[in-house]
């Protein structure tokens, strides 16, 4: 099969042109999961693009992008394939008259006609590129994560009425994870690790800048900045990337062309979503407490 | 026999490079990191898909089959940095003139690293006086300059570090020296000072704090730079398994409160949010799951309409069993205190999960906290007012498990009831003071469980002072948890 990807810096370029903006651990990640086939973990901090790589992906390479969202509850019926029941049913009620064997109608009701496939199973059988995104995958429990197993290393679903399936392709997987439990080992093994955090600062000024043409070089500038320092603070939550993004939005909308205190206090909660995160960046932005950074370290007075 | 042609061969056909790769894993698993082989291999053929001479593709390739979690990723940059440092020819110790260009990535690795000896400075930098070098110093941190940055950063090791090949000592001795020597806390201050002065109007708050920032952001670049130089310098002299063994460091969650260290501190308490996350999500997943609850007749009767009215497919209430009542009863003197930090802080990022948390802090003297916790949503800013205004002190300040329970059963004895799951953090280190054990056997007749956290390591219990042994046999179990792999085992017990 013939690789996807030249380079890693490829992979970087490539994902530029889709306003994707990637970073050596990214694009190397991507690169090798091409090369040796396997599927990718991507883990991180809501909100820092982890569906969007995988959307993405399957944009430059042109491939369908089939979404499996992980829950509590998910089982094989949902992720792998179900058979028609009703349709079997009328099936086997439509040849009562006739004299078919009942040799004919087991053959016949269990065919691919009578099979519902599932994301993982349509990604197995697709003729066409794919990217299969198994998103949000520490949802599951740990028993349903066995589900997963034989897809993502061999590539292929037995189903015991059929036989094996396997792909004529192997598609680039991405599973991604928010990290609310620990996944198994025998997932974590079969899979590249990828750990996308918050952007430097570079970074994400050129994401501003890609994802609102119309910014200015300053005003993404001091966004960034902003966001940087406000990063730095002991909070809740962060503020993620989108959430930034949706700043410097109203930012512009509001018609500011230079942060101040005022406009940055005044629009904090955009940024950030709980009420103790805002008073403590309220406090800190505007100057109260001078030097002291680490608001956990008790202070001496 | 080497072969020639073994420099342009791929990577993996070169034996040398496979015999590092697993020096370079066996360190990772004496770091303790879990390496199984598929990983191993994984990583074996991950690197014949990357250009070598590409230090980063090669290290993010490594770290990707290697790493899967993201807490050991410190620990693995550790002990790629020593096992990878010599080869790239931009790090070779004999490059020394100030004015480097920053030098492409793509140039031949250097096979020899023997040819980098250490003190290998000398070069025209020599020449400048320390005035010189400051202001040189200032001048790159004011403009960015990496690439002049790296390379003072090379010579004030060269200058201020004083190694002395085949000394046994850490590199945090002259990281130390170093920086003594350049006194960055006063750069910073000269930098603002600077910006606010070159600055057209005065810079508001909002400004000088976002300089600061910036200027801070370059100085730990700086340190990461001098930090980077002298593990070179000392993996050239000592070797690198040596090198490594001195470097390992405990993974976060290995971390032993008693001991950690200020950056540890600060490691554990960034590692604590995520935890909390996690267990309270998995007591609550364990609690749905446990047990199935009663027959709900209506539902079921709806789904018996499907099959005829035939009761086929029963159906179950979810159950809802009673959330316990937490109370936490810690000794917060001297060296347990950081465990009785973590404790309590965690104990109440999961408070959700129970039905009512209750704290309780002691040395001699007992008192309730349970209000400084109340409506405050930090945490943090809580245990810093237990620290500072709970009365805990009775006599002379010194612990008295005794005197503390028995005040404990008197004030607080009749509000411990069969919910209540009663947590006691502390050494049992007693001064020699009279147990009063006796107030753990009748709580434990009143309550669901009581169970004992001891921050030291086992070894240790009932030697010297400590009477752990004697309060153990009126609980439900007495726990070793040094760390928060232990604390995180320990809170599944709970429920």
């Amino acid at each position: 099969m013939e690789s996807r990807f030249d380079s890693p810096a490829s992979v970087r370029s490539r994902l530029k042109d889709v306003d994707y903006l990637s970073d050596d651990a990214i694009a190397g990640v991507v690169f090798l999961a091409d090369r040796l086939g396997k599927p990718i973990l991507v883990e991180g901090p809501a909100g820092t693009g982890k569906t969007q790589l995988a959307k993405s992906v399957a944009e430059i390479l042109g491939a369908r992008l089939i979404r499996l969202q992980c829950y509590e509850g998910l089982d094989e019926s949902k992720a792998l394939y179900e058979w028609n029941y009703k349709k079997q049913l009328l099936r086997i009620q439509a040849e009562r008259n006739n004299e078919s064997t009942w040799e004919d109608i087991e053959t016949d009701i269990f065919s691919d006609e009578f099979l519902l496939t599932r994301p993982l199973l349509e990604a197995i059988r697709a003729d066409e590129p794919v990217v299969l995104l198994i998103d949000e995958v520490d949802r599951v429990e740990v028993e349903t994560e066995a589900l997963l197993l034989e897809v993502l290393s061999d590539y292929q679903v037995s189903i015991p009425e059929l036989g094996t399936i396997g792909s004529k392709q192997i598609p680039m997987v991405f599973l991604t994870s928010n990290n609310t439990r620990e996944l198994s080992e025998a997932l974590k093994r079969r899979c590249l690790f990828l750990h996308i955090d918050y952007p430097d600062m570079e970074r994400e000024k050129e994401i501003i800048l890609t994802k609102l043409p119309e910014i200015t070089d300053s005003l993404a500038d001091q966004v960034a900045r902003i966001v940087r320092s406000i990063r730095q603070l002991e909070l809740k939550k962060a503020p993620s990337v989108s959430e930034t993004l949706d700043w410097a939005r109203t930012l512009l909308l509001l018609g500011v062309d230079s942060v101040d205190e005022k406009d940055a206090i005044e629009t904090l909660n955009i940024l950030l979503k709980y009420q103790s995160d805002i008073a403590r960046a309220t406090k800190e932005l505007s100057g109260d407490t001078s030097g002291t950074r680490k608001p956990g370290v008790p202070r001496t007075s | 026999m080497t072969p020639p042609e073994a420099a342009t061969a791929g990577p993996a056909a070169e034996s040398p490079m496979l015999e590092l790769l697993a020096g370079f894993i066996s360190e990772l698993r004496a770091a303790g990191l879990p390496v199984s082989l598929t990983e191993n291999l994984d990583a074996m053929e991950a690197i014949t898909h990357i250009p070598i001479e590409d230090r980063d593709a090669f290290k993010y390739a490594l770290a990707a089959t290697l790493v899967k979690n993201n807490a050991h990723w410190r620990a693995f940059e550790t002990v790629f940095e020593v096992y990878f440092s010599l080869r790239g020819s931009q790090y070779a110790l004999d490059g020394d003139e100030l004015h480097l260009p920053d030098q492409d990535d793509d140039d031949q690795a250097n096979p020899n690293p023997e040819g980098a000896g250490p003190g290998a400075g000398g070069g025209g930098g020599e020449a400048m006086s320390p005035e010189q070098m400051a202001q040189m110093l200032f001048q790159a941190l004011q403009r960015g300059d990496d690439a002049l940055m790296r390379a003072l950063a090379r010579q004030a090791v060269t200058r201020y570090a004083g190694m002395e090949p085949g000394r046994p000592v850490g590199g945090t001795y002259y990281l130390y020296r170093t920086l003594r020597n350049l006194d960055l806390d006063d750069v910073l201050e000269r930098l603002v000072q600077q910006a606010r002065d070159e600055a057209p109007e005065p810079l508001t708050s909002l400004e000088e704090r976002l300089e600061r920032d910036e200027f801070e952001t370059r100085i730990d670049k700086l340190k990461k730079e001098i930090e980077a130089e002298i593990r070179r310098r000392l993996v050239a002299d000592r070797g690198v398994e040596a090198m490594a063994k001195t470097l390992r460091k405990p993974l976060p969650e290995d971390v032993d409160f008693m001991h950690a260290s200020r950056e540890e501190l600060v490691g554990l308490r960034k590692a604590i949010y995520p935890l909390t996350r996690k267990l309270a999500v998995r007591l609550a997943r364990k609690r749905r799951h446990g047990r199935k609850g009663p027959l709900d007749f209506r539902n079921t009767v709806r789904h018996s309409l499907s099959y005829g009215g035939v009761p086929a497919d029963p159906k179950f209430r979810y159950p809802r069993p009673a959330k316990p009542e937490i109370f936490v009863i810690a000794d917060i003197s001297g060296s347990v205190a950081a465990f009785a930090r973590f404790t309590l802080q965690l104990v109440y990022a999961i408070s959700g999960q129970f039905s009512r948390v209750r704290s309780f802090v002691f040395i001699d003297g007992i008192d309730e906290v349970t209000r400084f916790f109340e409506g405050v949503e930090d945490i943090g800013v809580a245990i810093h007012r237990v620290n500072t205004e709970a009365d805990v002190v009775w006599v002379d300040g010194h612990s008295d498990y005794g005197h503390a329970f028995e005040v404990f059963w008197e004030r607080y004895g009749r509000e411990v009831g069969p919910k209540t799951t009663v947590l006691i953090l502390g050494d049992a280190r007693n001064n020699y003071h009279a147990s009063q054990a006796w107030v753990l056997g009748e709580m434990r007749k009143k309550a669901r469980h009581v169970y004992w956290l001891n921050p030291e390591p086992k070894a240790y219990w009932d030697t010297g002072d400590s009477i752990v042994g004697e309060y153990a046999i009126h609980t439900d179990g007495a726990y070793e948890c040094r760390n928060l792999r232990q604390l995180e085992k320990f809170v599944e017990v709970l429920e």
